[in-house]
């Protein structure tokens, strides 16, 4: 999987601290030809070749490294993220694409996914991006109501994003997502509920239901811990979720992951990639990385964060091809940490083989079927492992950063 | 915690700075560098023979805080060229960090001060003595040593709670009093009212007091001349038997114990076997000498005198203070008033982090070496890991010991909230048969008695003295009365100063009370307090409960009239402290089987992060590890986890503003 970086927007939106800029004038040309080089470097380090070898994905390595994860041979996916991606041209997100498939297999219908906002996605856009390769949007909807969207600091209006929305299930029928927000300060679950109604009436086959997380240093979050809006009560929260769970699944829906949700097979390929601890490549500013770097002749899978300020990671990429700022080798118990915090956000959680590549000698049954936290979260209904993994039930997922530490622990002293 | 800023009497014990220096030597704890400061009377050993008991003059300065005492001691060092005049001379006999910042005397220095009056040479030994009630003791062996005291009064601030409970310290050892009236150059200084506060409160005519500026120098000499005649000369002489009272202590590592001693009689010199009165213990003199204030070597001491003595004590223990030493072979009475320290607060002290425990062991070990008062019990918590149980004089000796456990040896510590001991009468036989007495005193709450087999429980009092300007009278009664306290006295010591006397359960100020005090009166009152013995109480045990399950830690000592509010309170601050869990929990406080408070921390019914995304991983993965780490510091009751952070914020002493 790969991920593309933009790190620009118009107007920074209330709620967020992500790693983003908002610039009077972006010098994209420069910006396109830092992502295209970066891309290329990486891609040549993590040894993505566009020969594909015989007899299968897997045929030339019988027997895996123990410790090693299985070698990226192809790029599954892309994901345009930022910022706002979508605030770029489509002359950009083409020459990435076409430096991914210059540098490394790309199978045909790879998922491709640019996230949008609605306030960027004219149909003549959206309809360049696609030509440009692009065959999936993921469109930040975040509220259907004017006052929740100028709380959060949105340039959108309701109306604006039922546009994008259809425009976009026009020229991606099956293919567009939408991201809704829940648990504004003073969103009654009445209204949830309405927005959710009016949500499932837009749709298309995935939707993100994210809880409102108030993060330090933004200003909704300043607001709220000031005093001057109310916070949301955990029990309300709580009611919110199950609603909404509740909902969807009776729609149709099959809630994939934590806070994701898609039917007719629509899931996300590139973000399961994440929870399946797949291996993925950053590329941008401030953009995370998890491979094994066996262009230098790493066997190691590694945490890589590149350079979070783009005019200084653009000096790094001219100079050097790459702005990698931070590279560090993740253990066996590092890998196994992610791979079950990740993997327990989804409805399949940690399947037997999965865990089976990352630890053939620790089974999953070893390490937490016998007496200790993990069974008894087991046991108390939280958790479940059988035949197929360890899962979360239906209430355990609700719950799950209660369950991660006492795993974790587990874990650490077996 | 400032309860009382005074001096106070231990000692640190630091590498010297100067190892190598003789035979002149800094005391070990002296944390500035080998600069000498005082002029040094020369390298020849002194003849102390010159200064018979009629030239000696021994007394003692005493004050409250911030009013003068330290810089008065610096001018009458000056004036008697015991050190060189300069500027520099600010609080020359506080030497530590903790007597500088706070402007309290910690570790009391003696001095011997020679001195021309009228064609006589005389020998003036200034005794510093420790302000402060905790120091009580202390504070009344080394007036013991003294015929007389200097008692300073701010100009500006008049007597004082400390001023009262110092003049009567003194008063009933029958000292003479000097009455002296400081800082009369600061512009509110109003020395008239002062004299009248002292004139009612104290019956010291007016005229007696002497109005001076330590500061700048005004009428100081006139001081010197006062302690020459108003106090007498020590009562005693060279041809009786050596009687010599131990009045302070300091631990030297390459010398061993230097005890300060005062001559009731007889003579010491080199060479003399003496023998403790207390541990009858034997010992060879190896040195003696007066202080200037270091050390400086003499031939002998002599009747009247005041010094030091080095013999081969290893411990500060075998020189307890008020112990009198005696010549082998000669015995005498041993002067009245000996007791062992007594300890009155105590403490949990535990290192923050458990890898440190074995430097907050040696820390602590080096720390006592110069404090035998300070009493130390291993003890160990399930929530708070290995430590132990200090016990302190008091208040101040406990805040003072912390902070240089902080400042000299880079220690963090969890000091938890001071209690006090409490007293149990028996009545159950098989109790007094285990116990071998049917009275007990309890410290720890896992060992206090069911009410069935007890006939009265008791616990400690202190009388405190308030002095306060008249219009914070109301709130002051309101706060003594939360505090159980019965007012004994109330004075008008001028137009609007009252000076109240409160007899008070000691646990009811060991936590906040000096603090609620200053800030309910502007900073204006000020507080002390002396022993007044215990008292009957209804004292019961409060458990707290976790779903059922009592927490060891959690249980107090409480009186019947406080339990209800302290459970709550404690209930409601574990609510806070308690992380949410996957169940509900029942958070109890209970007498017996009688719940008395509850809360009810609600179970987690959502407890996931929203995004977790390529970017968020790495972030998300070091909150899930110190989570994960955490699990390992967890103290599980029952089923309940309770973090050692919300032990910490619930058992904590609450750090004074």
């Amino acid at each position: 999987a790969l991920y593309p970086q933009w790190p620009y927007c118009r107007k920074r939106c209330s709620y967020c601290s992500f790693n983003t800029y908002v610039v009077p004038a972006v010098d994209e040309a420069a910006v396109r030809a830092c992502l295209v080089r970066e891309a290329q470097t990486l891609l040549r380090l993590s040894q993505v070749h566009r020969w594909v070898p015989a007899g299968g994905s897997w045929g030339p390595l019988k027997c895996p490294p123990a410790t090693s994860h299985p070698l990226l041979y192809s790029i599954t996916s892309v994901f345009f993220g930022g910022g706002t991606p979508s605030l770029a041209s489509p002359h950009t997100v083409g020459a990435v694409l076409e430096a991914v498939a210059g540098a490394a297999h790309v199978p045909a219908g790879a998922e491709v996914t640019l996230e949008a906002n609605p306030s960027s996605t004219s149909t003549s856009r959206l309809a360049g991006f696609r030509a440009a390769g692009v065959n999936r949007v993921s469109i930040g909807v975040q509220s259907l109501d004017n006052a929740e969207l100028q709380l959060l600091g949105r340039e959108h209006t309701a109306e604006e994003a039922r546009k994008a929305v259809e425009g976009a299930r026009r020229l991606f029928p099956g293919r567009t997502s939408i991201d809704l927000l829940f648990g504004l300060p003073g969103q009654s679950q009445d209204a949830w509920a309405q927005q959710l109604e009016a949500a499932l009436g837009l749709c298309d086959d995935h939707i993100s239901l994210y809880q409102l997380t108030l993060e330090r240093g933004t200003a909704l979050a300043a607001q709220v811990w000031g005093g001057a809006l109310p916070a949301p009560p955990q029990d309300l929260l709580a009611d919110m979720y199950q609603m909404a769970r509740t909902v969807l699944v009776a729609a149709g829906f099959r809630h994939y992951e934590v806070s994701n949700f898609a039917r007719k097979g629509a899931v996300s390929t590139h973000n399961l990639s994440y929870w399946r601890a797949d291996q993925y490549i950053g590329v941008g500013p401030g953009a995370h990385g998890r491979f094994v770097p066996r262009g230098e002749g790493g066997h190691s899978r590694e945490a890589r964060v590149q350079t979070l300020e783009p005019i200084a990671w653009m000096r790094e990429v001219q100079s050097q091809g790459h702005g990698t700022r931070s590279r560090a080798v993740l253990s066996l118990l590092e890998q196994l940490e992610e791979l079950l915090t990740l993997g327990l956000r989804t409805d399949e959680g940690v399947t037997q083989e999965r865990w089976g590549r990352f630890s053939p000698q620790l089974s999953l049954q070893h390490a937490f079927g016998a007496p200790g936290e993990a069974r008894a979260l087991q046991q108390q209904g939280w958790l479940v492992l059988d035949s197929g993994g360890l899962r979360c039930t239906w209430a355990g997922l609700a719950v799950l950063d209660s369950l991660l530490p006492d795993l974790l622990w587990q874990l650490q002293r077996v | 915690l400032a309860v009382c800023r005074a001096a106070v009497r231990w000692g640190a014990l630091l590498p010297s700075p100067c190892p190598a220096a003789a035979p002149l030597r800094w005391p070990a704890w002296l944390p500035a560098a080998c600069e000498r400061r005082y002029s040094s009377r020369g390298k020849e050993q002194l003849d102390m023979s010159t200064y018979p008991v009629e030239s000696i003059r021994n007394f003692s300065i005493i004050a409250h805080v911030d009013h003068g005492k330290s810089t008065l001691a610096d001018r009458l060092l000056e004036i008697t060229g015991t050190i060189s005049k300069t500027d520099r001379n600010k609080q020359v006999l506080d030497k530590l960090q903790v007597e500088r910042e706070r402007g309290i005397t910690v570790k009391a220095q003696s001095a011997s001060l020679f001195y021309n009056h009228e064609g006589i040479n005389y020998l003036l030994n200034l005794i510093d003595t420790p302000g402060h009630v905790d120091f009580s003791y202390e504070v009344s062996r080394s007036l013991s040593a003294c015929q007389g005291v200097i008692l300073v009064v701010d100009a500006n601030e008049g007597i004082q709670a400390q001023t009262v409970a110092n003049f009567y310290l003194a008063f009933e050892a029958q000292l003479s009093i000097i009455p002296v009236i400081n800082k009369i150059d600061l512009k509110n200084a109003d020395p008239e009212r002062v004299e009248k506060q002292i004139e009612k409160l104290f019956d010291i005519p007016t005229d007696e007091c002497i109005r001076i500026s330590a500061k700048q120098g005004t009428n100081v000499e006139k001081v010197l001349q006062k302690v020459i005649e108003k106090i007498p000369p020590p009562q005693c002489s060279t041809a009786d038997p050596l009687k010599a009272l131990v009045f302070d202590s300091t631990f030297d590592h390459y010398r061993g114990v230097i005890a300060n001693v005062a001559l009731f009689g007889g003579e010491i010199a080199k060479g003399h076997k003496i023998v403790s009165a207390h541990t009858k213990k034997r010992y060879e003199v190896n040195e003696v000498g007066i202080l200037t204030p270091n050390e400086q070597p003499t031939h002998k001491l002599y009747a009247g005198q005041v010094g030091y003595l080095i013999a081969g004590m290893k411990e500060v223990t075998e020189a307890q203070i008020g112990d009198t030493l005696f010549l082998y072979k000669r015995p005498v009475e041993p002067l009245p008033g000996f007791k062992s320290a007594k300890p009155m607060v105590f403490a949990g002290m535990y290192p923050v982090d458990q890898t440190e425990y074995n430097n907050l062991r040696s820390a602590l070990e080096r720390l006592t070496l110069n404090d035998s008062s300070v009493t130390v019990h291993r003890d160990s918590s399930l929530a708070l890991g290995a430590g132990w149980r200090l016990g302190f004089l008091g208040l101040l000796h406990m805040e003072v010991f912390n902070q240089r456990l902080e400042q000299e040896y880079n220690m963090s510590v969890i000091l938890t909230a001071p209690t006090v001991p409490y007293k149990a009468v028996l009545s159950s036989k098989k109790l007094i048969k285990e116990h071998g007495k049917d009275q007990i005193t309890i410290i720890n709450p896992a060992q206090f008695p069911d009410k069935l087999s007890v006939s009265e429980y008791l616990e400690p009092t202190v009388l405190g003295t308030i002095v306060t300007p008249h219009e914070y009278i109301g709130k002051i009664i309101t706060l003594c009365q939360d505090r159980r306290a019965v007012q004994k006295d109330m004075l008008y010591i001028d137009e609007n100063r009252v000076m109240l006397k409160y007899l008070f359960p000691l646990n009811e100020i060991v936590v906040d009370f000096y603090d609620a005090l200053k800030s309910l009166s502007s900073g204006y009152a000020s507080f002390d307090y002396e022993d007044a013995g215990y008292q009957p109480a209804d004292l019961i045990k409060m458990d707290i409960l976790l779903n059922g399950n009592p927490v060891e830690e959690l249980a107090t000592i409480i009186h019947n009239d406080k339990a209800y509010a302290a459970g709550k309170l404690l209930c409601e601050r574990l609510k806070e402290t308690i992380p949410r869990q996957l169940f509900e929990i029942a958070i109890q406080a209970a007498i017996g089987k009688k719940i008395i408070a509850r809360e009810t921390l609600k179970a987690y019914r959502k407890n996931v992060v929203a995004k977790c995304y390529g970017g968020d991983i790495t972030r998300r993965m070091k909150l899930l590890k110190r989570q994960a780490e955490g699990k390992r510091l967890m103290r599980k009751i029952g089923n309940v986890e309770v973090p050692r952070d919300a032990f910490i914020r619930v058992l904590k002493r609450e750090t004074d503003k």
